[in-house]
């Protein structure tokens, strides 16, 4: 044994709360050797099959790591480095549904394009453990790796169409730019460790309640710079620019995990580190008399939201495609979610995540009907192709209306008690303007969703418009995600009370 | 039937209508609109029931139903009625049944009965909704089957008109939606209570908010209701959403839907903030007079009929406005008495002119002269309807507005002369219009036309009957209503701490008495 490994200390490890983790990565590399091994017998549907069993699986093994930290509390594992707590397995929980669902809508989309293989589903499998890393990272160079393992399978995944210039060009720029931010968020971790002399949030969130840093340079450049690199990743105004030719190019399944499962991942990181680390300090209950570190970030990510909020819907109203059309207005969704964490309150938190949950409803769903309507050549994106679709598959115009709308905000979808939460956590903590500019993006962005329907209903269908199949699994999504908006908007109670329960406080943390 | 179901059923019935007609089979498109009729007559029939079985000296909430819905966000399931919003149901379960006979859309029958009653279920479920967050549910989603019966069924310019309508009444509600949420959350603060979005309960804490911060709250939810009315000066969506609407549509866009702004105003304005109510009261009813005198100006120019129709909405509509704020039991009486009228008379005469123009193929009123000739039922049921909007004695109109102008005399009185030239005008656009349309020698194109068919005089008869029956004996109606305005009145009086001037201490001329009266609203407005 080498001198340096005998010298290591191996921390205690609980292997239960790490179960969703492994069984997400390891999934992925069970599912290359196997296909490396066995591939020319096994039938065309099986690397799908597999991947939806991964996500249900760790669907199912993050339900006793819930119930154990609803017993002993939120705690930390691997010598602090992984947090476990309710907050990330609701993430979990997220991230695990969005591969599922990515995974049936990508099966008829792959068979089409003729780019039949595991490794989309090896990709989006790693790239969701990423995520998990990411959402459950106690320690800012977990968190780092988590991206990096979240980003650089995403980039593969982007350039994935072989045949297709858009998707590699997206690639390229999707690859340069994430490096980039990546650069960025990694040179913010090291002056915030410059700073508070930790990499642990625990143990920075302790060092800054009982040290008043709020003025330290050091800091809030860190700071600054770890914003700019989840403003990257959760496409928000000004870093945004990659995410319209992205969105464009990529190929359309990629995009809904893209709006789902990265902005979840994203998000969820941001207010770790956030809310968990910079988060408002109290004392028995009350703020504390001192001055808060989130006084230093809370009007930066003010402006963050009203920019991605008014760039976001005011740019869509003049697209032509529907793929930019909704990139611009995931730009707006990440401008509503950020209004719930500049509200910096458990409830904000709360807002947070129940809106990442319903909007990744939405947006897999979305992007799952513009990938069957595309037709062959994933080309077939612009607003004129959906003309008339009432006429010609009502049901899926029908559901695509319901998620246009949930998009919206209209009552009775989950889309409505989204916005209704955030809007609440901004007006609880005084954010009335915020509130009210929010709305009033809602407004102009409930113009593009209009434009689709009425580009569906009220346009009349091509003559020549190629006959629409509607492939079993994007269906079997579809009709998942369609349920999902309709039941959570009559009755949001359990995802409410889900939410709300996946609190996020480092304080409570037995180190 | 037990009295705290019936409620939930007349709500829902309609919707469950839709959804037997989503299940219908294509090859059985002509049992689709037996099922809309039978529907939405059942619905109204019990609406029927409703208003006989409603206690009339009770000014409380009756019918009342209540569960939990959302408990972690304090919202409820939470229903009633009371004189303020019964007949605006009764009108609602009127109307429905009357657009749907009259009227058969072109093509899509099916969608088109589906959407028509999920309309009338949103606009039941806002008249009877006592729980904040379950009335904006309601408001709102009235938005999309309109949006969809506009711009599908509508005329030429119908997305346009669809989609302007969609956006600005989803722009006054949006603000509402953070004015509502301020409402409850910083009441909840202020009384140390859970939050709460039921209305009874928040109309108890209606004092406890800072006055600053309960008038911005009233203009937000004002500017939602304002929308909706429409109130001048954003009134623009209405006369393009009325004309491009299919007839059924305009019927119910005028008949109910604007209700919602006004009965808006009602409920939520002055019930909640009975101080800002009054504090921006001068704002609102001088918008309203500029709104009546402004849409009658406007609709005597227009050539097109219906488009003439739609301005004098926001002439009526503008008189219902100055009647509420004029914040006195004759005026609110007034007003949601004009609202019922408005919704009978006006119903009637987008009806008319969709009869006409499904016979002539246009609106414009240069195009047809000389109808009474050629359809004389037609003319004689356009006249009774036409007097009744012009507020003829003896017709609807009449009583609603003289109780308006009665109130607003008390409470403004020049206001009051200014708004009843507002009349004068009714007349002037109206008449001149009739004698345009149905007087003089009919040429080539109009000699033929038919009068009305079995079905459409079968149509008209009821609200014929109504404008009548409310013109002779409008007292039913008042009655019901009293209680529940003086509860209102009453209500804001507590919670200000202040006495508001009433017909029976109007000063005999007297400029003491008249001085005192200011020195009074003086104090309330100080408060």
């Amino acid at each position: 044994m080498l001198p340096i490994l005998a010298q290591a200390e191996i921390p205690d490890i609980q292997w239960l709360p790490l179960i969703p983790h492994i069984v997400m990565a390891g999934a992925a590399v069970v599912l290359l050797t196997i296909v490396s091994v066995a591939g020319r017998w096994l039938p065309g549907w099986f690397a799908a099959a597999w991947t939806v069993a991964a996500g249900l699986g760790v669907l199912a093994t993050a339900i006793p790591v819930w119930i154990r930290v609803d017993q002993w509390g939120p705690h930390s594992t691997i010598a602090g480095s992984i947090g476990v707590d309710q907050f990330s397995v609701f993430i979990i929980g997220v991230l695990a549904c969005t591969v599922v669902l990515t995974a049936l809508v990508a099966d008829g989309f792959l068979h089409r394009e003729s780019l039949d293989g595991p490794a989309f589903y090896v990709l989006l499998m790693l790239s969701a453990a990423g995520g998990i890393t990411m959402a459950s990272a106690n320690n800012l160079i977990v968190l780092f790796l988590g991206l990096e393992i979240l980003s650089l399978a995403v980039y593969v995944l982007v350039a994935m169409h072989l045949r297709r210039a858009e998707s590699q060009e997206a690639g390229i720029k999707y690859f340069v730019l994430g490096a980039f931010a990546s650069a960025f968020l990694l040179y913010g971790i090291a002056l915030v460790y410059g700073a508070t002399g930790s990499i642990n949030l625990a143990e920075i969130e302790n060092i800054l309640s009982s040290n008043d840093l709020s003025d330290n340079g050091l800091l809030l450049a860190g700071m600054a710079m770890l914003l700019v690199g989840f403003g990257f990743k959760v496409a928000a105004v000004p870093f945004h620019a990659w995410t319209p030719d992205v969105y464009q190019g990529a190929p359309s399944p990629v995009v809904s995990y893209m709006a789902a499962g990265v902005k979840a991942a994203g998000f969820a990181a941001l207010l770790r580190v956030f809310f968990g680390a910079f988060g408002p300090i109290y004392e028995e209950g009350q703020l504390a008399d001192l001055r808060q570190v989130t006084d230093d970030w809370q009007p930066v990510v003010f402006g963050l939201a009203i920019a991605s909020l008014a760039v976001g819907s005011m740019l869509a109203i003049v697209q032509t495609d529907v793929k930019r059309i909704l990139a611009y207005s995931s730009i707006s969704h990440a401008g509503f979610i950020l209004v719930g964490v500049q509200a910096a309150t458990d409830d904000g938190v709360a807002s947070v995540l129940f809106y990442l949950a319903a909007y990744a409803a939405m947006a897999i769903g979305s992007f799952a009907v513009i990938t069957v309507v595309s037709g062959p050549g994933d080309e077939g994106t612009a607003l004129d192709n959906l003309r008339g679709l009432a006429a010609r598959r009502p049901l899926l115009a029908a559901a695509f209306t319901v998620l246009l709308l949930s998009q919206a905000g209209i009552p009775f979808t989950a889309g409505f008690w989204a916005k209704f939460e955030v809007i609440t956590a901004a007006v609880d903590a005084r954010s009335f303007w915020l509130a009210v500019i929010a709305m009033l993006a809602a407004v102009v962005a409930a113009f593009l969703y209009l434009r689709i329907v009425v580009a569906m209903f009220l346009d009349a269908p091509d003559a020549d418009a190629p006959r629409l199949r509607v492939p079993p699994g994007p269906a079997i999504a579809i009709a998942i995600v369609v349920l999902f908006t309709l039941a959570f908007g009559i009755y949001p109670e359990p995802l409410l009370k889900l939410a709300d329960d996946a609190w996020l406080n480092l304080r409570l943390w037995a180190h | 039937m037990d009295g705290s179901m019936v409620l939930p059923v007349i709500i829902f019935l309609p919707l469950v209508g839709a959804a037997a007609i989503a299940l219908i089979a294509p090859s059985r498109s002509m049992v689709l609109k037996p099922v809309a009729v039978a529907t939405s007559a059942a619905t109204g029939a019990l609406t029927l029931w409703l208003m006989a079985a409603f206690e009339a000296g009770d000014g409380g909430f009756q019918f009342t139903q209540f569960a939990e819905w959302i408990g972690s966000a304090g919202i409820s399931w939470h229903v009633g009625v009371d004189g303020i919003s019964l007949f605006l149901v009764v009108l609602t379960g009127l109307l429905f049944p009357i657009a749907i006979v009259a009227c058969d859309p072109p093509h899509d029958a099916k969608a088109y009965y589906i959407w028509m009653l999920v309309l009338e279920t949103g606009c039941l479920g806002v008249f009877l909704a006592l729980d904040l967050v379950l009335f904006f549910l309601f408001f709102e989603v009235v938005l999309i089957p309109m949006y969809f019966l506009i711009g599908k069924w509508g005329h030429e310019n119908r997305k346009y008109a669809a989609t302007k309508f969609f956006l600005f009444t989803m722009l006054g509600s949006a603000l509402m939606l953070v004015g509502m949420l301020a409402l409850a959350l910083l009441t909840a603060r202020e009384t140390g209570g859970a939050v709460t979005f039921n209305l009874v309960e928040l109309a108890e804490d209606a004092g406890a908010l800072p006055t600053i911060t309960a008038r911005w709250i009233f203009l937000s939810f004002a500017l939602a209701f304002a929308v909706k009315v429409p109130i001048f000066p954003v009134h623009t969506w209405l006369p393009d959403a009325h004309t491009e609407a299919p007839t059924a549509g305009s019927v119910i866009l005028a008949g109910v839907l604007l209700k919602l702004g006004t009965y808006g105003l009602v409920r939520f304005g002055l019930y909640l903030f009975p101080e800002a109510s009054r504090y921006f009261a001068p704002l609102l009813f001088t918008l309203g007079v500029i709104g009546i005198l402004y849409g009658a100006v406007v609709a005597t120019m227009q050539r097109d009929l219906k488009r003439l129709v739609a301005y004098s909405s926001v002439a009526h509509l503008g008189f219902i406005v100055l009647g509420i704020f004029s914040i006195n039991t004759e005026g609110i009486e007034g007003g949601l008495l004009q609202m019922v009228n408005h919704g009978l008379s006006t119903g009637a005469l987008f009806l008319l002119v969709g009869f006409i123009y499904e016979r002539r193929h246009t609106r414009q009123i240069s195009e047809m002269i000389g109808l009474q000739k050629a359809a004389p039922v037609l003319a004689a049921v356009f006249t009774v309807v036409m007097l009744s909007s012009v507020g003829l004695p003896g017709l609807n109109g009449f009583v609603g507005e003289f109780l308006i102008l009665a109130g607003a005399f008390v409470a403004h009185r020049w206001w009051a002369v200014v708004a009843a030239a507002g009349v004068i005008l009714a007349a002037l656009y109206l008449l001149w219009a009739y004698q345009r349309v149905f007087h003089g020698t009919p040429d080539d194109a109009n000699r033929s036309m038919p009068d009305l068919n079995w079905q459409e005089k079968l149509v008209m008869a009821p609200l014929v009957g109504l404008i009548v029956f409310l013109g002779v004996y409008p007292k039913p109606v008042i009655e019901r209503m009293e209680p529940a305005v003086n509860q209102l009145i009453s209500h804001m009086e507590q919670v200000e701490g202040f006495q508001s001037p009433t017909v029976g201490d109007r000063p005999e001329g007297s400029f003491e008495e008249l001085r005192e009266l200011k020195a009074d609203y003086g104090e309330g407005e100080g408060h």
